[in-house]
C-alpha cells in the first residue's frame, strides 16, 4: 500500500481491495462450489424437483399450478383438484400474497366470494370449506392443499371424471403427507403430485 | 399427532438444538475472537488486502475501517446494480434504477435487506451471489467485529486498542460463515432447494396452461440469508416460496440458522470476559423475550384474534402456506422479526392485529432477542448498561458493569445508542403520514395502513427488512428515505458501541465484591428484561396506540 | 483515691445543629418566592427535563391566550406549577444550607487581630499592633489571649491554651490546643478561654475554613458530581425521546382523524419526561452534603460524598476507632506459689496512686473480681511514678522489717529490677509474658521486695478493649462489600489479636505514614476505592491519596488540607456514617429515577384513550382507571405529576430508608417499593384525583 497517501484513503483502498477479495471467495468460489456438489449429488433437487408427464416435464411438485379452463378468466376446471387461491395467478416469476389486512374489506368480501364459490363449485355446505380453500397463500405457488379441502373436493371430481368415490378418495388418501418428521409443519397434499396421478388414473 | 402437540414438539425441537449449539458454537466464536494465530489462507487475504494481522486498533481506527469498508460496498454495489445489463447472467434485466439502487445497496450493506425490488423480476444471478450475497457474508461478520470490540471493551484494561476490524472481519467470514454455509447450503439442495443457473424456462402445465420456472443458486444464498440474519430473498416471496423454503424441515433448519449464532453469542461473551454466568444471563433475556413473542404471535393466529377475515375464513391462512401452517409460520414470524432477518416464510400484513402487532414490536426492542448477528448482542449489552446504571444506584455505588463504571462518558454513548433507532423510525414515520403522496402508498386503509408505515421505517431502522408488504415502497422517497434511514439506523449505534467499547477498555476494573450488583442472577434477568420492555413500551405506545392497538380494539 | 469504676465512655453522641427531621409546611412556604425566582430560563436551562417541562408552560400559555377554555387554563397552571414544584425543591434543599451559614456567619465577627511583627520562636517582647482580621495574610503571626477571638485559621505555635469551638462544632466542652503535635490547628472564629497562644496564619482572608464552610453549606460552590452528570445525561435522552415520541404523534394522530392541540401535546410530553427525578434530583445533591453537615461532617465536594458510596476499603486507626482509647487490665496471673488474691492485692497496692487509665483499671479489677478491699490506702507509702527510664511504677511501703517495695511495670525493667534485688525471673514469668503478648495484650509484671531480696509476683493482662458493637459494624461493612483495614502501631502479634477480636477483615502493624501511603497505592491500583481518617501532618499525604480523606477538626491544618472531608467531632468512627450517607445519596437517586419511569404506564393508560378514544372508540378498553372525561383524564394526570414532585421533596431531603444488606437484597427491596411502587400508585393517584377534578366545570 502506498505509504504517502492520506490515512483516510488507504483506509478506503484496503477496504476495497478486502471486499473483491470477499467477493471472488464468497460471490464467486462459494456458490459455484455448492452448485457443483447440487448438481453432481443431488441433481434432481437442484434443477427444481421437476415432475414429467409422458417424458414431458410440467412443473415442479414444488410450484403450485392453476387448474382452470382455459381461457381468460375461466373458471376453475372441475375435472382437477384445485389449488388454493393465488395472489399472483401461480406464476413463479411473480411470486407474492395479497396483502390485505386482516381486517380489510377487501379481503373480507373476497373471502365470503370464495366460501360461496367453493361450497357450490363442490356441492357442499359452506361450512365444510376449509380456511385454506378461501386464503392466497404467502407465495402465490403453495402446490399444497390441505387434506379436508382434498377430501372435499373428492366428490366433485370423481362425478365429473366418471370414476368410483372410493377411489379417488383412496387416491387423495395415498397423496396424503403427513407432518415431516412426524411433528413438522402441517399435514398436505401437494395438489400438482395428485393431479398427476389422477391424470394416470385416467 | 393433533396440532397442538406437534406445534409444541416444533418449537421445543428448535429450542433443544439450538441449546446444543450454544456452548460449541459460542465457545468457537470466542477462540476465533481472541487466538492470535492466523490461518495460512487468512494470511493470505491480509496479503491480497495489504492489511497488517497483527496490529491492533484504536476504537477510532476500528471505526474507520468499518466506514471504510461499509462505504466502498454501499458504492460497488450500487454501481453493479445499475450496471447489471451490462454483465453475464443477467437473465436479461436492466440495470436497476438509482434510487432502488440506492435503497438496496444501503440495505444489503447495513444487514436489513429490505427488498424494495422483486428477486425474479429484476435481479440477474451474478448480481444476487455474487453483488448481494456478498454483503449478506461481510454485512453480518461487521456485526460480530462490532459486538467483539465491545466485549474487548469489558475484558481489556488500561489500552486504548479493541482489536483489528480486518482480522475480525476475515475470521468471522472464513472460519465461521463460509463452513456453516456451505454444509447448510449442501443440507438444503439434498432436501429440495435449487441450486441452478437456469433462466426462467416455461413448461405446458398438466392443466395445459404454461408456467415460467425460475432457477438461480438459491441454496447458497438461502444458507447466508439466514445464517447472517440478512432475509434478503432470491425471490419475492422470499422464505414463502416453495423454492426458498421447499417444505417444514427445511423452514425448521432455516428458523434455527437465523437464531443460532445470536443465541450463542452470548456464550461467546460469557466465555471472553472469564465467567459463563453472565453469558447465560443474557441468553436467559433473549430466550424469555423470543419464547413470549412467539407465543403471543402463535395464539393471535390460532385463534385469529380480532380479525374479521381470519373468523370468516375459518383460521389465519391469508398469506399463509399449507405447508408451513400456523405453529411454522408464527414461529418464523417471531424469530425473523426479533433477529433483524427479515425474511417471512408468511406475510405479516395479513397477520392478526395482535400477531402482526408483536411483529412490529419485536422490531422496537431494537433487534435484541436475539437480534442480528453481533448487532442483536451489542443492543442487549447497551441496554444492559442502561439498566445497571439505574439498578446500581439503587445499591448505592457508581454503578458498574463487569467491574467497568459506567459514568457520564458510558452513559452519553449508551444514552445516544438508545435514542437512535426510536428518533429515526419515528421522525420517518411521522414525515411519511406527513406527506399525502407518501401516505397515498398504503394497500390497505385506516389504523392498519399506518402500521404499514410505521413497520417500514420500524424495519429499515432497525435493520429487518421484513414488511407489511402492501405499502408500496419503489418511490424515489421510499427509496432514499428508508434508505437513510438503515444506513443511519445501521452505523450510527456502530458508532456509539465503538466508542463505548474504547471508553471502556481505557478503564481499570473495579474490583467485584458484596456491594456490587450481581449481573448473572435471576433477579438481573428480570430487571433487563423489565428495562426492555419498559424502555421500548413507553417510547412507542403512542404510535402502537394508533396502529396495531386501535385495530386490535375495535 | 478514685475508686470509680471505669466504663467505656458514651459514644459522642452527635450534636444536631440543624434538625434532621423532615420539612414543614412553613419552609416549603419560605422557600415559594426563590423557587419562583428560579423559573428564569438561563436558571432552568441547567436541568434539562425542566427546562422541557417550562418550554411547555409557555406553549400552553399563549394556546390558552388564544383558545382560552378551561381546560386550557387548567392545563397551563399546573405546567408552571409543575415547574415552581421543581424549583421548591431545590430552594428547601438550599434553605437549609443557608440557615446553616447564618449561623456560621454569625461567629465571623470583626475581629481584631493582634499581629506580631517580628515573631521568633523563644522571642519574648515582641512589638505587636492591631489590624482588622480581613488583612492577615499568609504566614502572620498573632497572639490570642482569653477571652479572645482567634482571628483566622492557623497553627499554635507557642503555648496552650483551652478553646471554645462551639461555633463550628456545635460542642460546648472546650478543646485543648497547644504548639506542636497534632492539636496544634485553630479556626478562625473559635474563642480562648484561657491562656495566651501564638498562632501562625495558615489560611488567606476570604479563604478561612469558615468562610469555606459557608460557601459549602450554601451551596455556591455546588458542582455536578459525575454521577449526577450521568444520571443528567440519561434523563436527557430520555426527555429527547418522549419530546420525538410526541411530535411525531401528531401527524400519525391527523391521520386517524384525530389531530390534537398544543395543550394536550405539551401536557403528553410533559407526563411522560422524567420530570420527579429532573425535579428533585438536585436537591438530593444538595440534601446528602446536608445530611452530612447534620452530622458534624464538612465534605469539600459532592464529589467525595459520591465516592464515599464506593469506598472499597476502610483503614481505620485502631485507637479510638476500634478500641477504646486505652488499655484495661483484664486478669491477673499469677506465678509459683504467688496466689490470685496476693497478686491483687499488690497489684492494687501499687497502682492505687496511678491515676493513668490503665491504672485506674488495675485498681478495679482488684476490687470487683478479686476482692480486694477497696478502703486499703497505701499508708505513709510513697508512691513511685512511672518514668521513661525506670519504665516502671510502684509504690515504697515503711514498714518495721526494713520495709516492702511494689513494682509493675514492662517485663524487661521489672526483671532488671528483680535482679538487681538478687530475685530471679523464672521461665513461667517469661512464658506468661510471651502467652499474653501474643495474645496481643501487654504484659504487666508485678513485683516486690520485701526485706532484701525481690521476687515476681506474677503478671497483669492488659487488654486493649475492643469498642462494643465494632464487630456487628464491621460484619455489616462486609455484606456491604467494604473491606475493613486496621492502622495500628502495634507489634504484629498484638494487632492481629486485636484485629481478630474486634472482626475487621485485615490490619497493618507497626504501621508508618509510608506504609499507610503504600497500603492505600496497593488497593487503588487494584480499582478499590480508599478511605481514611487522619489527623496529623504526617497523615496528610495518605489522606490526599485516599479517595475520601476524613481529616479530624482537632488535627493539624495540613491534614484538613489534604483531606475531602472534615468531621467537627473528631469521631473516626464516623467514616462508617459517611459511607452510608454517600450511597444512600446514590440510592435516592436511582429509586426515584425508577419511580419516576414507571410512572409513565399509568399516564399512558391516562392519557392515550383520552387523545383518541374519540377517534378509535375500542381505545377506550385502555381507560382502565374509568377517568371521566378525556379532559379531566388529561388533567389528573398532570396534577399527579406536578402533586408526586411535592410529595417526595421530604424524601428527597431525607433520603430513602438504608440498611446495610448485600447490593441484591438492597435491590430487591427497591425494585418492589420504587419501581413497583412507582407502577401501581399513579393508577391509584390518577383516579383519586379524576374523582375530584370531574367536578370542575368545563372538565366534564
Amino acid at each position: 500500500m502506498p505509504s504517502h497517501l492520506p490515512p483516510a484513503v488507504r483506509t478506503h483502498l484496503t477496504a476495497l481491495r478486502m471486499l473483491l477479495v470477499f467477493t471472488v471467495i464468497t460471490g464467486i468460489a462459494y456458490p459455484l462450489l455448492v452448485t457443483g456438489v447440487a448438481q453432481a449429488a443431488f441433481r434432481h433437487q437442484a434443477d427444481g424437483s421437476p415432475v414429467e408427464r409422458g417424458g414431458r416435464v410440467v412443473g415442479s411438485s414444488l410450484l403450485g399450478e392453476d387448474f382452470t379452463l382455459p381461457g381468460k378468466d375461466a373458471g376453475p376446471d372441475p375435472k382437477w383438484f384445485q389449488p388454493r387461491p393465488s395472489a399472483g395467478g401461480y406464476d413463479p416469476t411473480a411470486s407474492g400474497a395479497s396483502n390485505l389486512g386482516p381486517n380489510s374489506p377487501v379481503l373480507i368480501k373476497a373471502i365470503k366470494q370464495r366460501k360461496a364459490a367453493v361450497a357450490a363449485f363442490d356441492g357442499v355446505p359452506e361450512s365444510r370449506v376449509p380456511a385454506d380453500a378461501v386464503t392466497a397463500s404467502g407465495s402465490g405457488l403453495d402446490p399444497d392443499i390441505s387434506p379436508a379441502y382434498a377430501y372435499e373436493q373428492v366428490d366433485r371430481v370423481a362425478r365429473v371424471r366418471h370414476l368410483p368415490a372410493a377411489e379417488v378418495h383412496r387416491l387423495v388418501a395415498g397423496h396424503v403427507r403427513s407432518r415431516s418428521l412426524g411433528f413438522l409443519g402441517e399435514p398436505r397434499v401437494d395438489v400438482v403430485d395428485l393431479n398427476l396421478a389422477l391424470a394416470r388414473l385416467g | 399427532m393433533n396440532d397442538t402437540l406437534a406445534g409444541w414438539l416444533q418449537v421445543l425441537a428448535l429450542i433443544a438444538v439450538l441449546a446444543a449449539s450454544y456452548r460449541p458454537l459460542g465457545d468457537y466464536l470466542a477462540h476465533l475472537l481472541t487466538t492470535g494465530k492466523h490461518l495460512r489462507a487468512e494470511r493470505f487475504v491480509y496479503r491480497l488486502a495489504g492489511v497488517d494481522g497483527d496490529a491492533d486498533q484504536k476504537w477510532s481506527v476500528y471505526l474507520r475501517g468499518v466506514l471504510a469498508f461499509s462505504a466502498v460496498s454501499v458504492v460497488f454495489l450500487y454501481g453493479f446494480l445499475r450496471l447489471q445489463h451490462h454483465l453475464m447472467l443477467s437473465l436479461g434485466f436492466p440495470g436497476i434504477g438509482p434510487g432502488q439502487s440506492f435503497n438496496t445497496a444501503a440495505s444489503f450493506v447495513t444487514n436489513t435487506n429490505w427488498q424494495s425490488y422483486s428477486g425474479e423480476s429484476a435481479m440477474g444471478h451474478l448480481v444476487q451471489m455474487s453483488g448481494l450475497a456478498v454483503q449478506n457474508f461481510v454485512s453480518a461478520a461487521v456485526g460480530i467485529a462490532v459486538v467483539a470490540t465491545l466485549i474487548r471493551g469489558f475484558t481489556r484494561n488500561r489500552t486504548d486498542r479493541v482489536g483489528n476490524f480486518w482480522v475480525d472481519l476475515t475470521r468471522v467470514v472464513w472460519r465461521l460463515l463460509l463452513p456453516l454455509c456451505v454444509v447448510f447450503a449442501i443440507v438444503f439442495v439434498a432436501s429440495g432447494m435449487v441450486e441452478n443457473f437456469h433462466a426462467v424456462h416455461t413448461v405446458t402445465t398438466i392443466a395445459g396452461q404454461h408456467q415460467g420456472i425460475t432457477g438461480g443458486p438459491v441454496a447458497s444464498q438461502e444458507a447466508v440469508k439466514e445464517l447472517g440474519t440478512n432475509g434478503g430473498g432470491f425471490y419475492n416471496a422470499n422464505s414463502a416460496h416453495p423454492f426458498e423454503n421447499p417444505n417444514p424441515f427445511t423452514n425448521l433448519v432455516e428458523i434455527y440458522l437465523m437464531l443460532v449464532i445470536g443465541f450463542s453469542l452470548p456464550r461467546t461473551f460469557g466465555a471472553m470476559v472469564g465467567d459463563h454466568r453472565q453469558g447465560y444471563a443474557i441468553v436467559a433475556v433473549m430466550g424469555l423475550i423470543w419464547a413470549a413473542s412467539v407465543a403471543l404471535i402463535t395464539v393471535n393466529e390460532l385463534h385469529s384474534v380480532s380479525s374479521s377475515a381470519g373468523h370468516l375464513a375459518g383460521g389465519m391462512m391469508e398469506g399463509k402456506e399449507q405447508r408451513f401452517g400456523i405453529w411454522g409460520s408464527a414461529l418464523f414470524a417471531a424469530s425473523t422479526t426479533l433477529t433483524s432477518t427479515g425474511a417471512v416464510n408468511s406475510f405479516h400484513d395479513s397477520f392478526s392485529p395482535g400477531g402482526g402487532g408483536m411483529t412490529i414490536f419485536n422490531m422496537m426492542l431494537g433487534e435484541i432477542a436475539p437480534g442480528g448477528t453481533g448487532s442483536g448482542l451489542y443492543g442487549i449489552l447497551i441496554l444492559a448498561v442502561v439498566a445497571v446504571f439505574v439498578a446500581g444506584l439503587m445499591v448505592g455505588r457508581t454503578p458498574e458493569y463487569l467491574g467497568k463504571k459506567l459514568g457520564g462518558r458510558e452513559m452519553k454513548f449508551a444514552s445516544l445508542y438508545i435514542l437512535t433507532t426510536p428518533a429515526i423510525v419515528l421522525i420517518g414515520a411521522g414525515v411519511a403520514m406527513s406527506l399525502p403522496g407518501e401516505r397515498a402508498s398504503m394497500l390497505n386503509s385506516g389504523p392498519h395502513g399506518f402500521s404499514e408505515v410505521l413497520y417500514a421505517f420500524t424495519s429499515a431502522a432497525n435493520n429487518n427488512g421484513s414488511a407489511f408488504a402492501g405499502i408500496g415502497v419503489n418511490t424515489d422517497w421510499y427509496n432514499t428515505a428508508l434508505g437513510l434511514a438503515m444506513l443511519f439506523g445501521r452505523f450510527l449505534p456502530m458508532i456509539f458501541v465503538l466508542a463505548l467499547a474504547g471508553s471502556l477498555a481505557h478503564q481499570q476494573p473495579v474490583p467485584v465484591t458484596a456491594g456490587t450488583l450481581p449481573t448473572h442472577r435471576p433477579q438481573f434477568v428480570g430487571l433487563l428484561t423489565g428495562v426492555v420492555l419498559i424502555v421500548v413500551g413507553l417510547t412507542y405506545f403512542p404510535a402502537l396506540a394508533l396502529g396495531p392497538l386501535a385495530e386490535g380494539l375495535h | 483515691m478514685s475508686t470509680t469504676t471505669v466504663q467505656p465512655p458514651a459514644e459522642p453522641a452527635a450534636p444536631h445543629r440543624v434538625s434532621a427531621g423532615g420539612i414543614g409546611p412553613g419552609q416549603l412556604l419560605a422557600s415559594v418566592p426563590e423557587a419562583c425566582r428560579k423559573l428564569d430560563p438561563r436558571v432552568m436551562a441547567k436541568n434539562p427535563v425542566m427546562f422541557v417541562v417550562e418550554v411547555g408552560a409557555v406553549l400552553t400559555t399563549l394556546s390558552a391566550v388564544k383558545d382560552p377554555s378551561v381546560f386550557a387554563w387548567v392545563i397551563t397552571a399546573w405546567l408552571w406549577l409543575t415547574t415552581v414544584f421543581a424549583n421548591l425543591a431545590e430552594a428547601v434543599a438550599e434553605g437549609r444550607g443557608k440557615a446553616q451559614a447564618d449561623t456560621l456567619r454569625r461567629t465571623r465577627t470583626d475581629t481584631v487581630a493582634r499581629r506580631l511583627t517580628d515573631w521568633r520562636p523563644g522571642a519574648t517582647g515582641v512589638a505587636e499592633q492591631e489590624v482588622a482580621a480581613a488583612t492577615l495574610t499568609l504566614g502572620d503571626h498573632v497572639v490570642v489571649e482569653a477571652g479572645q477571638v482567634v482571628p483566622g485559621d492557623g497553627d499554635v505555635v507557642e503555648g496552650v491554651a483551652s478553646v471554645d469551638e462551639s461555633a463550628i462544632t456545635g460542642e460546648s466542652a472546650p478543646v485543648i490546643r497547644e504548639s506542636g503535635g497534632d492539636r496544634s490547628a485553630v479556626t478562625g472564629g473559635t474563642k480562648v478561654l484561657s491562656d495566651r497562644i501564638v498562632v501562625k496564619i495558615t489560611s488567606r482572608p476570604g479563604e478561612t475554613f469558615i468562610d469555606r464552610m459557608i460557601a459549602l453549606v450554601e451551596g455556591a460552590a455546588r458542582q455536578k458530581t459525575p454521577n449526577e452528570i450521568a444520571l443528567n445525561i440519561l434523563l436527557a435522552s430520555l426527555t429527547v425521546v418522549f419530546l420525538i415520541a410526541v411530535v411525531t404523534l401528531q401527524p400519525f394522530a391527523i391521520f386517524a382523524g384525530a389531530g390534537q392541540s398544543i395543550v394536550v401535546l405539551a401536557a403528553l410530553v410533559v407526563a411522560l419526561i422524567p420530570t420527579t427525578i429532573g425535579a428533585l434530583l438536585s436537591a438530593i445533591g444538595i440534601a446528602g452534603m446536608d445530611r452530612l453537615v447534620q452530622r458534624n461532617v464538612l465534605a469539600m465536594s459532592g464529589r467525595a460524598v459520591e465516592a464515599a458510596g464506593d469506598v472499597n476499603t476502610l483503614l481505620l486507626d485502631k485507637t479510638g476507632t476500634i478500641t477504646l482509647g486505652n488499655r484495661q487490665a483484664a486478669q491477673f496471673l499469677p506465678v509459683g506459689a504467688v496466689g490470685d488474691g496476693e497478686l491483687a492485692a499488690a497489684a492494687h497496692l501499687s497502682s492505687l496512686a496511678d491515676e493513668t487509665p490503665e491504672g485506674r483499671s488495675i485498681v478495679v479489677l482488684a476490687q470487683e473480681r478479686y476482692g480486694v478491699r477497696g478502703d486499703g490506702s497505701a499508708d505513709g507509702g510513697e508512691f513511685v511514678p512511672f518514668t521513661a527510664q525506670t519504665r516502671m511504677s510502684g509504690v515504697d511501703l515503711p514498714s518495721a522489717d526494713g520495709g516492702r517495695q511494689v513494682r509493675k511495670g514492662a517485663a524487661a525493667s521489672v526483671a532488671a529490677w528483680v535482679a538487681e534485688h538478687g530475685g530471679a525471673t523464672g521461665t513461667q514469668v517469661t512464658d506468661i509474658v510471651a502467652r499474653v503478648s501474643a495474645a496481643g495484650g501487654t504484659p504487666l509484671v508485678v513485683a516486690e521486695r520485701r526485706g532484701g531480696t525481690a521476687r515476681v509476683l506474677g503478671v497483669i493482662h492488659l487488654k486493649d478493649v475492643v469498642k462494643p458493637g465494632m464487630r456487628e459494624r464491621f460484619d455489616e461493612l462486609r455484606r456491604m462489600g467494604i473491606k475493613t483495614v486496621m492502622i495500628t502501631g502495634d507489634n504484629p502479634l498484638t494487632a492481629k489479636a486485636i484485629a481478630e477480636e474486634a472482626g475487621v477483615d485485615d490490619f497493618l502493624a507497626e504501621a508508618t505514614p509510608e506504609d499507610k501511603m503504600a497500603l492505600i497505592k496497593k488497593e487503588q491500583e487494584g480499582g478499590k476505592l480508599v478511605a481514611m481518617t487522619g489527623d496529623g501532618t504526617n497523615d496528610a499525604p495518605a489522606l490526599a491519596q485516599a479517595d475520601v480523606g476524613v481529616a479530624m477538626n482537632t488535627g493539624t491544618s495540613a491534614a484538613k488540607e489534604a483531606g475531602n472531608m472534615v468531621d467537627l467531632d473528631s469521631d473516626p468512627t464516623k467514616l462508617i456514617e459517611i459511607v452510608e450517607i454517600g450511597k444512600q445519596l446514590l440510592i435516592t437517586r436511582g429509586a426515584l429515577t425508577t419511580f419516576s419511569i414507571a410512572n409513565d404506564v399509568a399516564k399512558y393508560f391516562a392519557i392515550i384513550p383520552a387523545m383518541f378514544a374519540s377517534a378509535y372508540p375500542g381505545l377506550d378498553r385502555l381507560n382502565v382507571m374509568g377517568l371521566h372525561s378525556p379532559a379531566s383524564a388529561i388533567t389528573s394526570a398532570i396534577i399527579f405529576n406536578a402533586l408526586i414532585i411535592v410529595v417526595l421533596i421530604p424524601l428527597a431531603l431525607r433520603g430513602v430508608r438504608y440498611r446495610p444488606a448485600s447490593a441484591a437484597a438492597l435491590l430487591n427491596r427497591n425494585i418492589w417499593v420504587y419501581g413497583a411502587g412507582g407502577l401501581v400508585l399513579p393508577f391509584a393517584g390518577i383516579k383519586l384525583i379524576d374523582l375530584v377534578v370531574q367536578f370542575i366545570p368545563g372538565l366534564r
